[in-house]
């Protein structure tokens, strides 16, 4: 099935003075979809998404919404709104009038923009609070007002900029889940930037890691977690624990590493094979490491590490270890299976080799 | 013991303060006030009475003084208003680093020369034999000298000069505290320049405005030495006839009433455009 795609965008490229902030950025947003641009700070997605909202012109590239060529339009006819990371609510406007302001410009008359304000203030869960300032507001209700303000004027294309960035976790975890059902509800293809992968992951219907200007990896959140395609993707999105070592064979898409130490692991080999002898990083995540003596399996891949601590987090409890001198986590199952762990005993770690990844190093 | 030291303590500190409403603002004011009431019946002896007050709105040539000096003041006040609005938000907004301290020593530089001198300039660059005469002659624009000083406009454009800083500052200052993103929402909901203007920004400022008016406006109803340098004989300005009162005539009863009257206006000036603008003194000094 070919869908219509919402947004487009062909080797976009925004320079200042020498840096590159966004180098050769394509996208492709089907219409109706979450999609996420995922990366740590200063890596560019927040002059990406300027300019997608017309704030910024690109260098190079074209962006195309619904097939149409936004370079030259201005922000103020572009159909595209923007939640910002701050919100920007008018602080001398009611709640409405911030809300009703899109649809003045729009000239709805007076009659049918009260009625689109009351039934969007509906939708998001704030009926009646049309005549309060946005001051008077707790953080998730501006938060809902804000994205109520773009909501009402059917945007093809709605950006938010970490918007949720400023609420408390509790508030966050809860925002994050209902910004996914209006998101449905509304059907408006929502571009979200973030640096935090939890909200990402939970919300997207697919997800761009970015990382110094480029897109790293275009996939669904389930992709990027279990099939991470470089190096950063892997240390990036999810816990994960890194092993340097080189490669001595390769069995089967199954590379053999050997460890500083001396010790032989197995993981998959992502990309393309390296030479023999050459630097590689094994990935495992922390779910993926069980404690030796459990039902061990002759093909698992086991290293002998030494307790460090171990770090009590309820369902995400894990033990820190050390293996020569690089620190990894396994998670420790709360059943009750767990065996005490006091520092600096010996504890083997085992994996199925299939859930580990193998990277070559030294590639861009 | 203790609480009695640190009573008087409070004192202390409040005296200068005290002192300076008590005797430079509230004595000579009701002072004022009294004089302004007192009838001369002969050289020894006063009266009570509204005389000074009966003449002020029977003479036209007092009250005519009176309203153009208030019109004056309140278009020298819209106008400082419209020239520093540009410069007070290139200041505070598109100015980065080393040039937006450069500009704002740039307004202040003037206010280190004192009024008389400020105005000297603006006649030596006016006046029939000015700098713009010459340079009007200069380049065949004019047959003869021009006489650009000693006329309204003249006036205004020096009051407006005077009163510059008092609005930009103000300006500044709620225009810096102003978030960026506010003025991005506003285009990027569907507004064009003007409508991000009237309905973002504007309002916004709002506080600094009013304020930046209230001084600016004061300070031109004010002022003495632009109006008369700057408009020559036949340009009335009120203060001038406070000061032919006090100083020329020797009629201090006089002099006292049209003082009062200046005060009313002026304090009911603000009070109304306060109440138009919906803002509240303390709001708008705060």
């Amino acid at each position: 099935m070919t869908q219509e795609s919402d947004l487009s965008c062909q080797g976009l490229v925004r320079r200042f003075g020498a840096h590159t902030a966004v180098d050769h950025v394509s996208l492709d947003v089907p219409a109706g979809a979450f999609f996420s641009i995922l990366g740590p700070s200063g890596c560019g997605k927040t002059t990406l998404l300027r300019l997608l909202a017309g704030f910024d012109r690109p260098d190079e590239g074209e962006i195309r919404i619904r097939g149409q060529r936004m370079n030259e339009v201005p922000p103020n006819r572009r159909p595209v709104n923007m939640v910002f990371q701050h919100l920007a609510l008018f602080p001398t406007m009611t709640v409405g009038d911030n809300i009703a302001y899109g649809l003045k410009r729009q000239k709805v008359p007076a009659a049918e923009r009260r009625r689109r304000v009351a039934e969007v203030l509906e939708q998001v869960g704030l009926p009646g609070l049309a005549d309060r300032n946005p001051q008077e507001l707790s953080g998730g209700q501006r938060q809902r007002v804000a994205l109520a303000r773009c909501l009402v004027l059917r945007p093809t294309l709605l950006l938010l900029d970490e918007p949720l960035g400023a609420l408390d976790l509790k508030l966050r975890e809860q925002m994050k889940v209902e910004l996914k059902h209006l998101q449905k509800a509304f059907g408006t293809t929502f571009v979200y930037i973030t640096h935090d992968q939890s909200e990402a992951m939970v919300m997207s219907d697919q997800v761009a890691v970015m990382r110094a200007g480029r897109f790293e990896q275009v996939a669904s959140p389930e992709q990027l977690y279990r099939e991470p395609a470089t190096p950063f993707v892997a240390g990036f999105v999810g816990d994960n624990n890194r092993l340097s070592g080189e490669l001595v064979g390769l069995d089967a898409g199954l590379a053999d590493v050997r460890l500083p130490d001396g010790t032989r692991v197995r993981g998959r080999l992502a990309g393309e094979a390296p030479a023999k002898g050459a630097p590689v990083a094994l990935f495992v995540r922390p779910e993926a490491l069980v404690l030796a003596g459990e039902a061990l399996r002759p093909d698992y891949a086991t290293v002998r590490t030494e307790v460090r601590t171990t770090l009590f987090d309820g369902a995400n409890s894990r033990v820190e270890v050390r293996h020569g001198d690089q620190t990894l986590y396994a998670r420790l199952p709360q059943d009750g299976s767990a065996p005490r762990l006091t520092e600096g005993s010996t504890l083997y770690l085992a994996w199925d080799p299939a859930l580990a990844r193998v990277f070559a190093l030294g590639e861009p | 013991m203790n609480r009695q030291v640190s009573r008087l303590s409070l004192w202390l500190l409040l005296a200068p303060f005290l002192l300076w409403i008590l005797l430079l603002v509230l004595v000579p004011h009701l002072q004022m006030l009294r004089v302004s009431f007192q009838v001369r019946e002969s050289w020894d002896t006063l009266e009570w009475g509204l005389s000074q007050y009966r003449n002020f709105f029977t003479e036209s040539y007092y009250w005519r003084t009176f309203v153009r000096t208030g019109v004056m003041s309140l278009f020298t006040t819209f106008l400082t208003l419209l020239v520093a609005f540009p410069v007070a938000w290139y200041i505070a907004k598109l100015a980065r680093g080393r040039s937006k301290g450069f500009l704002f020593l740039a307004c202040l530089i003037p206010f280190w020369a004192s009024e008389l001198v400020r105005t000297y300039g603006w006649m030596i660059l006016l006046r029939e034999s000015g700098v713009f005469s010459a340079a009007l002659q200069a380049l065949g624009w004019a047959d003869g000298p021009v006489e650009m000083l000693y006329n309204d406009i003249a006036v205004i454009v020096g009051l407006v000069y005077n009163g510059l800083l008092f609005m930009v500052v103000p300006l500044v200052t709620t225009l810096e505290g102003m978030d960026d993103t506010l003025v991005e929402a506003g285009y990027d909901l569907g507004g064009g320049h003007l409508t991000v203007l009237r309905e973002v920004v504007v309002p916004w400022a709002m506080p600094g405005i009013v304020s930046g008016c209230i001084v600016v406006f004061m300070l031109t109803l004010g002022s003495y030495l632009t109006p008369i340098l700057m408009g020559g004989k036949d340009s009335a300005w009120f203060t001038q006839q406070i000061f032919t009162q006090f100083i020329t005539r020797f009629n201090w009863e006089q002099g006292a009433a049209l003082g009062v009257l200046l005060l009313v206006l002026s304090s009911l000036m603000v009070w109304l455009g306060l109440r138009l603008t919906g803002q509240s003194l303390r709001k708008v000094m705060g």
